[in-house]
């Protein structure tokens, strides 16, 4: 039989995912041979990748642009203490509490401020951050403004000596992100993420064929915010001391993460794979320099956005045709 | 009773400051639908424009307006025709991002010039300076910022309705494609738009900086507070605008009265109750 069939997946595809497969298992036995440098460092990566996939799902593909995200990282690292040390709870159960009740929260929430409009619906998100930033600093049994320690016998159930538990923490982190590309990438690949990528290219036009646009907003909203929420909680987990400045800083949570995915490149999956990776090679580069390093990557974001506005990815995808997560559908002539 | 008078009182002058915050974000927004991020990190430049003003020249922060405010302006003109001018169309990304690259890079390079110490401006005796109506001790300052904010949008409002440039700003705002077949430059008259939101934005910060101690750090929370004015008071009303301040520094001071920790969520908790309530705005512009 021949003729035209349409696929999804191209050899380009099938490699790239034999590839992160076989990546994946490397890093997951870096506890035995990295240094307990890198394997924080790399933890850290893991845990910005996570952010950053997030907010593009969010910005990138369902057009919601939010500098506020920072409000579930907090809320997410803040329920980790709050419900270990007063529910008694194990850390990982009150994490997945945490992100359980962040989804509870983000409704009312989203019924809000999905009244702004465009680049008005992004302050409005900041607006949200700090209010939950003032008022968990007016909670005096989490530290009030100052912060608060995990108590140490909390600390032991991660781990009792101290690598156990940075590995632990390493593997959370780890599956953490294998986690959130994973749903996001199954996701886009669903009926739901079919209509979520049609609003991306029209609004008018995925309204016409009957796609409810503010409830497949919604179920983005409500969904990026658990996993935020999830990935704020290990953030906390590997610092092990939260304070309403840390928890809920715009430039630690947003700032950076825009960067990374405008960089990378936005509306891909790609993208933020990319731009965590040159964040981080910038970041080691420039360490020394301190606010030099901020100074340097505003002005490359700004550059890419004027430049080259689907970052770096986008260059390649255009220059090769590449496409490493296929979501795309080709039509392709049957060899057989 | 008389201490409430009061803190509504020093409320209603509070929002005077965010009028002008606010002002030069509406105008904006008004003429080429741009929402700067950087909008807070541009008064906190201004303010330490005013410092350095101040200190170099042995001049006082008013005085100082004189630098200040065309200088602002002419950064305004730049920045627009070198940069913004190029990341506006149908998509709202390229100058979200744009501007928000800019005010990391304004907050940290003002933290490079001028570290991250508290600074002030040195107003002299008008900082100490008060008026007694009755029981309640009215500051000079507040009083002339909250003069000066109701002059700088009556000034706007004027300009807006009865002048060419404001004729011009209507009309790209109305429809950029037609107001350029009528001869008008939109670039230029971006441009334009910028530097008048600027120069109100100089004002806004030298005020600021006599009123209050200022750092690097403080920009996002100036920008929120100026569009929590806009959006209470409803989008594309200038008068709107200054009551929208005015309700937020009420709430603000009425907040603190309660408890020093609840003045800023005060705002915010009115500005979301008004979100959910009108949620376009108290004031807004009839469509014609």
């Amino acid at each position: 039989m021949s003729g035209p069939v349409v696929t999804r997946s191209t050899r380009a595809s099938r490699f790239a995912m034999v590839i992160a497969g076989l990546a994946i298992i490397v890093l997951a036995t870096a506890p035995w041979w990295a240094g307990r440098a890198e394997i924080r460092l790399m933890g850290e990566i893991y845990l910005y990748l996570s952010l950053a996939c997030l907010w593009n799902l969010m910005a990138g593909y369902a057009g919601l642009v939010s500098v506020g995200q920072q409000a579930y990282v907090g809320f997410g690292g803040y329920m980790l203490f709050a419900l270990t040390i007063f529910g008694g709870l194990n850390p990982i159960v009150a994490i997945v509490l945490g992100a359980l009740l962040a989804a509870a929260l983000s409704v009312p929430i989203a019924a809000l401020i999905f009244r702004l409009k465009g680049a008005y619906f992004a302050i409005g998100t900041w607006v949200i951050a700090e209010v939950f930033r003032l008022s968990f600093a007016q909670v005096q049994s989490l530290g009030g403004g100052s912060g608060i320690s995990l108590p140490v016998a909390i600390v032991k159930e991660i781990g009792a000596r101290k690598a156990a538990r940075e590995a632990n923490s390493y593997w959370l982190a780890l599956g953490a992100a294998v986690l959130v590309i994973g749903a996001v990438y199954l996701f886009l690949r669903s009926r739901r993420g079919l209509a979520l990528t049609a609003i991306r290219d029209s609004e008018t036009a995925a309204s016409g064929l009957g796609i409810d646009i503010w409830r497949t907003k919604l179920e983005v909203y409500v969904v990026t915010s658990a996993f935020t929420a999830i990935i704020g909680g290990l953030i906390f987990l590997q610092k092990l001391r939260i304070s309403p400045d840390a928890a809920f800083s715009v430039n630690d949570w947003t700032a950076f993460v825009i960067f990374i995915v405008v960089i990378g490149g936005i509306g891909t999956l790609e993208g933020p794979i990319i731009g965590t990776l040159l964040f981080f090679a910038l970041r080691e580069v420039l360490a020394d320099f301190g606010t030099i390093y901020l100074l340097v990557l505003g002005l490359v974001a700004i550059v890419v956005m004027l430049k080259a506005p689907k970052g770096v990815w986008g260059l390649i995808r255009d220059r090769f045709d590449l496409e490493l997560f296929p979501l795309s559908y080709r039509v392709r002539k049957d060899k057989e | 009773m008389i201490e409430w008078t009061n803190a509504i009182i020093q409320g209603v002058l509070l929002g005077g400051l965010y009028a002008l915050f606010a002002a030069g974000l509406s105008l904006i927004f008004g003429v080429m639908r741009l929402v700067n991020i950087a909008h807070g990190d541009l008064i906190i430049l201004a303010a330490y424009m005013g410092l350095s003003t101040t200190i170099l020249l042995g001049v006082h922060p008013f005085v100082a307006l004189i630098v200040v405010i065309p200088a602002m302006a002419l950064l305004g003109y730049v920045l627009q025709r070198g940069i913004l001018n190029h990341t506006l169309g149908p998509d709202i990304l390229p100058p979200l991002l744009v501007t928000f690259g800019l005010s990391v890079i304004l907050q940290n390079a003002l933290l490079e010039i001028y570290t991250a110490d508290p600074r002030k401006l040195p107003g002299g005796a008008i900082e100490t300076a008060s008026v007694d109506l009755g029981g309640i001790t009215l500051g000079v300052l507040p009083l002339l910022t909250f003069g000066i904010a109701v002059a700088v949008i009556a000034g706007l409002q004027f300009m807006f309705y009865r002048t060419s440039l404001g004729r011009g700003f209507r009309a790209v705002s109305d429809n950029q494609d037609i107001a350029q077949l009528m001869g008008l430059n939109k670039a230029h008259v971006f441009g334009l738009a910028m530097a008048l939101a600027l120069a109100v934005v100089a004002i806004a910060g030298i005020l600021l900086g006599m009123r209050t101690s200022f750092d690097p750090a403080i920009g996002g929370g100036r920008l929120i507070f100026g569009f929590e004015a806009v959006i209470i008071g409803g989008l594309g009303n200038l008068w709107g605008t200054l009551a929208g301040g005015v309700i937020l520094g009420v709430a603000q001071t009425i907040g603190a009265k309660i408890d020093p920790g609840y003045q800023i969520l005060a705002g915010h908790i009115a500005f979301l109750i008004v979100l959910a309530v009108r949620p376009n705005g108290l004031f807004p512009r009839v469509e014609h």
